[in-house]
């Protein structure tokens, strides 16, 4: 063993410096887009922050200086290095490339800022939820690759059970249903050790079809039963009247609140309480875990029904929070979204949260582009935050460092 | 001696599995009727319980008939089972290696994309012409699915997000280039390609009955099968396909064996892809004649389903690739004739790997002693 933790001193470090050589990459690459393609259209764009007042940035200038700056970081980057300033360094350039970026789609012209933040929020709540199902599944040692299915089952039992009772049953509709998909998940793969990436994916078929059948078969004949009341925003007292912020995050429906809520409570969950270190410790190593008396299954068990839980609740969103009907397949691959949150934030909901943010801004963004005339074919667009994800994930996060025993049935007896 | 009882027992076991595959099948059926009988609203509400239960008894037939029923049914199941086949393969060979393959989706659009290029850029001879096109699809296919390789080799991003990223774009890319000048067939303005010319087209397998335009399977599944007897072959005799085994079985062994990881790794990604392309180029030259937006459809994610219920094996997955595609031949039919939505096929299919998963569930059920039947592990977490 110590043999092994000797040899990968020196390794992580390689891969350390590899790292900031990519980060340094980035930032001129970053630059020479911005200096040869976003300085390309003169003309202000204009940013409404609120009604009355609207932020004009002059496109050209704003692009060239930024072009200059990132350079320069690049450069610094690559010969010197900003040591454990390079994330904070990254973060600031490349929300200044985004707002650049912004500037050059609007030049000419002038959309909601506010808006557009607005939105990111909103869509990143059900990446958000379904992130943390998979961070606290994967934390006690159960991959939850169903996110995607427990979210579509949330959706449909919200919308159905909402449009019979109303949508607070709707809610509670929609985490029973969570609850009882992970339940699948938990029985096979704690129960029966079944490899839980075919339980997951086998769930995600069995939820897609079972949904859509029902949708066709039952909601199509009958539409009385696919129309909910979703939930209207709700701008919370004082805390709303802030200018901009007010309007991003304290003028929303109760999904936004609930799943910084969420990120809240299941930090503090994960890294304060005895369950979290105990979860934590059979992520990790059960059989030390259980060799010091943690009930490894039970607590198996708890965890994934939870984050069931939290699925149903992120898939209750879309009738809920959003369009106020069930559609098949509504969800549309968001799960894997949120699945490639949990690994790009590192299985911390904080970092899970974050990710969430990138893929609502850059789904936010793309909905705004496609109202302003670019130049650059909407298809383009549409995958901008996937290629983004890419470009994370390789570049930056690579071999991020999984909970170890994810994945492993727990059998006492090794 | 001892060595002949060994192959007794080994077959044995083999039939054993076999009941057991039986079974789950079976159980799936049976949840299937349940859903299909709680989900008739009316009927149930006006009491007419028979009335629900005979439904289930059109639907299943409808099934049959659909899947084998005629030769029209045998041919559409052949068709259906053509891409599933290739794309079961692709899943399963990326498996070997210890590698998950979501992409076969993104890597089916790329190839089929390749494939359509020539199909329609050239005018025959059609020996000449077809092979090509589907050897363009192959590498289109493959190259998009060394990327993700690549990406894993050289910095550990996990294939798993990395495919389902290139996916995503794939989707897109193919609607923008559909809407180009290049692709796009004239005077349309929806994305939709040019037409394969006649001569690129893959021969109907019953082109020698006149007349039967209905019959729509095509040479595609020869080209599948020939896939699988190579994937035998380089599963059981090849060095490289041995490397696959023993690195997808344990890694740091193979490691330190001296495998060469990274280029088994791209390696795996690139057979993946490549076979993923086939079967894409399968879907346009010989299926559609051109290329839709999603002519790639959910066989991606279907094929993930096949290679777990074959157990990457090379029969096991083709069988499973031919039962879900007579399931889609049937489910088609089955639509049409009762009122039973085609989705239920799905469920069945999810159902049937669930149950083949969890033997232990299929034997508690059905109170059967058959020998242990593991399904293995195809995923060893997220670390690299």
């Amino acid at each position: 063993m110590s043999i092994a933790v000797d040899t990968t001193a020196p390794l992580l470090s390689l891969e350390q410096k590899k790292r900031a050589r990519n980060v340094g990459f980035s930032l001129v690459f970053l630059g020479l887009v911005s200096a040869f393609l976003l300085a390309g259209r003169p003309g202000n764009a204009g940013f409404k922050l609120v009604d009355s007042y609207t932020v004009f940035l002059p496109a050209q200038p704003f692009a060239r200086a930024l072009a200059v700056a990132l350079v320069a970081l690049g450069a610094i980057q690559l010969f010197r290095g900003f040591g454990k300033w390079t994330n904070v360094v990254l973060a600031i350039a490349t929300g200044t490339f985004v707002i650049a970026f912004l500037t050059w789609a609007a030049s000419g012209g002038s959309f909601s800022l506010t808006g557009m933040l607005q939105d990111t929020v909103t869509r990143s709540v059900p990446i958000t939820l379904g992130a943390i199902a998979g961070i606290l599944c994967e934390r006690s040692g159960v991959i939850n690759i169903a996110i995607e299915g427990q979210l579509l089952g949330g959706a449909f039992a919200g919308a159905v059970l909402g449009s019979l009772y109303g949508p607070w049953v709707g809610i509670v509709g929609a985490m029973a249903m969570g609850v009882g998909l992970s339940a699948i998940l938990a029985v096979f793969a704690i129960r029966f050790r079944v490899d839980q990436v075919i339980v997951g994916f086998a769930i995600n078929f069995f939820s897609l079809g079972l949904t859509s059948f029902l949708a066709q078969r039952v909601l199509t004949p009958h539409p009385e039963y696919n129309i909910v009341k979703p939930f209207t925003p709700y701008a919370v007292p004082l805390l709303s009247k802030i200018p901009v912020i007010g309007v991003v995050l304290f003028t929303q429906t109760l999904f936004v609140y609930v799943s910084i809520l969420a990120v809240v409570v299941s930090t503090w969950f994960l890294y304060r309480t005895r369950w979290g270190l105990r979860t934590r410790a059979i992520g990790e190593y059960p059989q030390a875990a259980g060799t010091l008396g943690v009930d490894v299954i039970k607590l198996r068990y708890r965890n994934v029904w939870i984050a069931g839980a939290v699925a149903g609740l992120g898939g209750a969103w879309w009738p809920l929070g959003t369009v106020g009907r069930f559609d098949q397949n509504i969800t549309n691959g968001r799960g894997f979204i949120a699945l490639a949150a949990v690994i790009f934030g590192r299985w911390h909901p904080v970092g899970a949260l974050t990710a969430a943010l990138v893929f609502g801004l850059s789904e936010a963004i793309q909905l705004k582009m496609s109202n302003l005339d670019t130049g650059i074919p909407s298809e383009f667009l549409l995958m901008a935050p996937y290629i983004v994800t890419l470009i994370v994930v390789a570049g930056f996060v690579g071999r991020s460092r999984a909970p170890k025993a994810a994945g492993q049935a727990y059998d006492a007896s090794k | 001696m001892k060595k002949f009882f060994n192959k007794i027992g080994e077959r044995l076991n083999r039939i054993s599995s076999m009941k057991l595959t039986l079974l789950a099948v079976l159980s799936a059926l049976v949840v299937g009727a349940f859903i299909i009988i709680i989900s008739d609203v009316d009927k149930l509400k006006s009491g007419d319980i028979a009335g629900a239960f005979s439904t289930v008894g059109s639907a299943y037939w409808a099934l049959v008939v659909g899947s084998f029923g005629s030769l029209r049914a045998i041919s559409n199941t052949i068709n259906s089972s053509t891409p599933l086949i290739l794309c079961g393969i692709s899943v399963a060979i990326a498996f070997k290696a210890g590698l998950f393959n979501i992409g076969a989706t993104g890597q089916m659009l790329a190839g089929g994309m390749a494939s359509l290029w020539v199909g329609f850029s050239m005018h025959g001879p059609g020996i000449i012409q077809v092979p090509l096109a589907v050897l363009a699809g192959a590498i289109g296919g493959a190259a998009f699915g060394a990327i993700p390789g690549f990406l894993k080799a050289r910095t550990g991003a996990h294939e798993v997000i990395t495919t389902i990223m290139l996916n995503n774009m794939m989707a897109f890319f193919v609607l923008w280039l559909l809407k180009t000048n290049l692709f796009q067939r004239e005077e349309r303005t929806d994305p939709i390609s040019k037409l394969v010319s006649a001569e690129g087209k893959l021969p109907r397998l019953f082109g020698f009955l006149d007349g039967r335009s209905d019959l729509i399977a095509h040479a595609g599944f020869f080209v599948a099968l020939g896939v699988v007897a190579a994937y035998w072959w380089f599963l059981k005799k090849s060095t490289t396909g041995f490397e696959f085994r023993a690195y997808g079985l344990n890694s740091d062994a193979a490691t330190y064996a001296g495998m060469h990881v990274k280029r088994l790794t791209v390696l795996a990604m690139v057979f993946a892809g490549g076979i993923a392309g086939m079967a894409g180029a399968a879907e346009v030259l010989g299926t559609y004649g051109y290329a839709s937006a999603n002519f790639a459809g959910n066989i991606g994610f279907d094929a993930i389903a096949i290679a777990l219920l074959g157990q990457s094996s090379p029969l096991g997955t083709m069988f499973a690739a031919i039962l879900f595609g007579a399931l889609q031949a049937g489910g088609r039919q089955m639509q049409a004739n009762s009122d039973v939505p085609i989705d239920l096929i799905v469920v069945l299919r999810a159902l049937i790997v669930m149950f083949i998963a969890a033997p232990l569930l299929v034997k508690t059920i059905w109170r059967t002693k058959s020998a242990t039947v593991s399904a293995g592990q195809t995923f060893r977490g997220w670390g690299s």
